[in-house]
């Protein structure tokens, strides 16, 4: 459990647009366009499931949500921000309220469990007395508290995916994109992790999770922005 | 409400164990950097700069030396004629010599002297009745004064008509030729050394990052600017840099300390005295060696700043 204080309380909630996309197309090289025309909004706060058949398109709109690619057109307004006159270190600091979650969980094998998810907090160089009970209490609360001196590679799926998890939540960021983030662990876990990003969005960050499971989908009333053959179909 | 009832336990099934972690390991391990083949670059290339600097200065300083011994002599020489007593002559050349003011000394070379200063071309128990060989007289002049030439030159030439002087005006401007010569190629050569040495950090440079790559792109999910990325790396290259320009510079400062006792060795035989004669003693002054171990600190920074600028390359194209 974590610590009366932690950073995990409810916030205010507000109904300001974190993200904003205006007729945004993109292309790889001269390829045919493989997202076109998506305008929507992520309100702060919200909760939504990206969905659609493999190569849809999902991971391309998660990589433009985190600014890993550039629209070929259109408008992208991301914190207030029109990401297009954005330079590299702005971009830099954008990321730091987003947090990401990957297939592949991106863990760092030199690290430990306990470093990998306090590593935005060496990132943003505060002192870890300043942040080491934050961390021990996430991982407690992810099922993680025995593995905070185990490397990676000892870990198993489900404890990589709740590692990579807690990584991308413990900066507290207002938006979280989450890439499968129940594609490698067993149904119970995933039901599990589902309630734990639900936890987290009613603690005040919008989180989006990209996933082709309908039995996941199901599980929680969300809006559902549905991808097929490259536009977005938003089901409130 | 606790506000930690909104958190999901989900290991409340498993006994919780004190915690003792602590962040400890480097973000970008040492190891994955491949240090010891950089090192040994930097220190080849430290070693070979080391020692064409300090092969530089030890000519400079010998051809200074020369330069000031020779610029304060003035030999004159006295050719046999057949209708002259060349020993009469060289008896008044020396006196006229002795005579111009500015001369501190002179020494004129006898008959015997002139046999040993031509032993090594003609051999021993050689007879110079039987040839014309000149009689040499060389005379010191004050130093920092400059003895009127025109004036000796026109006396020497009332005494003995066969005499003539020389101020060594041409060999001194010959060996100043060769000592710039000899300056120029290493400072060529430092300059390819330096080319060398951050042509390789550049690769090492790139190759750690192709290899840190997952790292790289994890630094970049968090957050973390390239500046902050960039100083995660470099602060290895600047460590790797400085070992490999201390042995290099270390080993090549070593080698000129030994090289007098070297030398030492060879006295004697023709090697030995042909390098004595170029390069004097052998032994570096104390300001050649700060000149070495500066120039060891300029290459470790040199090697940070060549990894610095390929790190900020490869960290645009990673992104």
């Amino acid at each position: 459990m974590v610590a009366p204080g932690s950073r995990f309380q409810t916030p205010h909630r507000t109904e300001l647009s974190l993200v904003r996309f205006e007729n945004v197309g993109l292309r790889y090289g001269l390829g045919p366009e493989i997202l076109r025309d998506l305008s929507f909004q992520i309100p702060a706060n919200s909760f939504q499931f990206l969905t659609g058949p493999s190569g849809a398109g999902k991971t391309s709109l998660l990589k433009l949500l985190f600014l890993s690619l550039r629209p070929t057109r259109g408008l992208v307004n991301l914190f207030g921000h029109d990401i297009s006159l954005l330079n590299k270190e702005e971009i830099a600091n954008l990321r730091k309220r987003i947090g990401i979650v990957l297939q592949d969980f991106r863990l760092l094998d030199h690290m430990t469990t306990y470093e990998n998810v306090s590593l935005p907090f060496r990132v943003l160089g505060r002192d870890e007395s300043s942040y080491r009970k934050e961390v021990i209490d996430l991982l407690k609360w992810v099922g993680l508290g025995e593995r905070m001196d185990a490397l990676p590679p000892i870990l198993s799926g489900g404890e990589k995916q709740r590692a990579a998890i807690a990584r991308a939540v413990i900066s507290r960021p207002q938006l979280l994109l989450a890439d499968e983030p129940t594609g490698n662990v067993d149904p119970t876990l995933g039901r599990r992790l589902l309630r734990l990003l639900i936890e987290l969005n009613r603690t005040g960050t919008a989180v989006i999770i990209a996933t082709h499971d309908i039995s996941l989908m199901d599980q929680y009333e969300a809006r559902r922005l549905v991808l097929h053959q490259g536009r977005l179909h938003i089901y409130e | 409400m606790d506000d930690h009832s909104l958190l999901v336990p989900l290991a409340n099934e498993r006994p919780q164990l004190p915690a003792r972690a602590r962040n400890l390991s480097p973000i970008v391990p040492r190891a994955s950097i491949s240090g010891r083949a950089l090192v040994a670059v930097v220190a080849i290339m430290t070693f070979l700069a080391s020692v064409t600097t300090g092969a530089v200065l030890l000519v400079s300083a010998s051809a200074t030396d020369w330069q000031s011994e020779v610029s304060s002599e003035i030999t004159v020489q006295v050719r046999p004629h057949a209708w002259r007593d060349i020993d009469k002559d060289v008896a008044a050349v020396a006196e006229a010599v002795r005579t111009q003011p500015g001369i501190i000394d002179i020494k004129a070379f006898t008959k015997e002297d002139s046999a040993k200063l031509l032993e090594p071309w003609l051999g021993t128990g050689l007879s110079l009745d039987d040839l014309p060989v000149p009689r040499v007289i060389i005379a010191r002049a004050q130093p920092g004064s400059s003895p009127d030439l025109a004036a000796l030159r026109t006396r020497v030439a009332q005494v003995s008509p066969t005499a003539t002087v020389d101020d060594h005006r041409a060999w001194i401007e010959r060996m100043r030729s060769m000592t710039n010569a000899t300056v120029l190629a290493g400072v060529g050569i430092l300059i390819l050394v330096i080319i060398a040495t951050i042509i390789s950090v550049s690769f090492a440079t790139r190759g750690a990052m192709a290899a840190n790559r997952p790292i790289v792109e994890v630094l970049h999910f968090v957050g973390a600017g390239d500046r902050y990325i960039a100083n995660r790396f470099q602060r290895h290259f600047l460590r790797l840099g400085l070992e490999g320009g201390l042995i290099g510079g270390g080993v090549a400062m070593l080698v000129f300390g030994f090289s007098e006792s070297v030398a030492g060795w060879f006295t004697g035989t023709a090697v030995g005295d042909q390098f004595a004669g170029l390069l004097g003693t052998f032994s570096l002054r104390p300001s050649g060696y700060l000149v070495l171990a500066l120039q060891s600190l300029l290459i470790g920074g040199i090697t940070a700043w060549s990894s610095r600028r390929t790190l900020f390359a490869t960290l645009d194209a990673i992104d």
